[in-house]
């Protein structure tokens, strides 16, 4: 059951994603581009996804546990690192070199486009690589034991 | 050049459909809707929970099929760069997610709503670098007006 919710979820984003217009990177671009042909049309999505995710959860504040049973996983840290600002700065330096985020990345892969493609495994590679080269130190897979 | 047409109610529907897609995981699963997590925890898993992070991600590219099929494919999709700038931003869009812990999705919607600090100030700085690459690129290096 948490796996069909999973992805009715997916397919809802995905669909969301789709008519708003975000999966097409012209459109993101011209959102990023405030000195050009400047395209609000991100806020309003944004604006509306965080309205109706907002009313989700406080929905939640009032309950210990989600429908099917597992606890909250909502992150708690409070702290401005390092990681968390240079990280979103280079995410938002390749945002506005393709106007491609991961949502809309993955969610246009139906096309079948080669650009696409050639962003998503660059994309898969940067993932993979920087997980598998902080493993240790974020604790993902288990410390030796000598 | 590459002028968008400017659709606030598609984008807000949308927007708000993206909301519930976040809402709906959160409340019945107890997740956040972040892409880049769900993407990157699919690599390095807790195998218990690689199931529901691939139903997701595979009902991203379903959905978007969907909605196209049926609006006719309003919006387009246009990619203009060149192929080593669609190289370098996927590697930089995978590794800062990775790093700064969250995408638009993850920090810009399911962190603002939430009210988290760390969430918005990361979605302020990859807004502002963002919107300096765009300008750096469109009016520096390519001279658009």
């Amino acid at each position: 059951m948490r796996i069909a919710v999973s992805l009715v979820c997916g397919v809802v984003f995905g669909v969301g994603l789709a008519i708003s217009g975000m999966t097409n990177p012209a459109k993101v671009l011209a959102f990023l581009d405030f000195f050009g042909a400047w395209d609000p049309t991100l806020a309003f999505v944004m604006g509306g996804a965080v309205a109706v995710s907002a009313a989700g959860y406080v929905a939640t504040r009032r309950r210990e546990r989600a429908w099917f049973g597992e606890e909250f996983s909502i992150p708690t840290r409070r702290d401005l690192d390092f990681s968390l600002l240079g990280g979103a700065a280079l995410f938002g330096v390749g945002w506005g070199l393709v106007g491609l985020c991961p949502g809309p990345a993955l969610a246009s892969l139906f096309r079948g486009s080669s650009e696409l493609s050639s962003f998503v495994g660059a994309m898969l590679v940067g993932v993979i690589g920087f997980r598998f080269f902080t493993r240790q130190r974020r604790g993902v897979l288990p410390q030796p034991t000598t | 050049m590459l002028e968008t047409t400017f659709t606030p109610g598609a984008g807000l529907l949308g927007g708000m459909l993206i909301g519930l897609a976040a809402a709906g995981l959160l409340i019945a699963n107890g997740k956040i809707a972040g892409i880049s997590g769900i993407l990157g925890r699919s690599f390095f898993p807790d195998t218990r929970d690689l199931a529901w992070r691939i139903a997701f991600l595979v009902g991203l590219p379903l959905g978007a099929w969907i909605a196209t099929r049926a609006t006719g494919d309003a919006l387009g999709f246009e990619i203009t760069s060149h192929p080593v700038v669609l190289v370098a931003g996927g590697l930089l869009v995978g590794v800062g997610s990775q790093l700064g812990n969250g995408c638009t999705s993850g920090h810009g919607v399911c962190g603002i709503a939430r009210g988290s600090r760390r969430s918005l100030v990361a979605t302020l700085v990859f807004m502002t670098t963002g919107a300096g690459t765009v300008f750096v690129v469109r009016h520096l290096l390519m001279g658009a007006p």
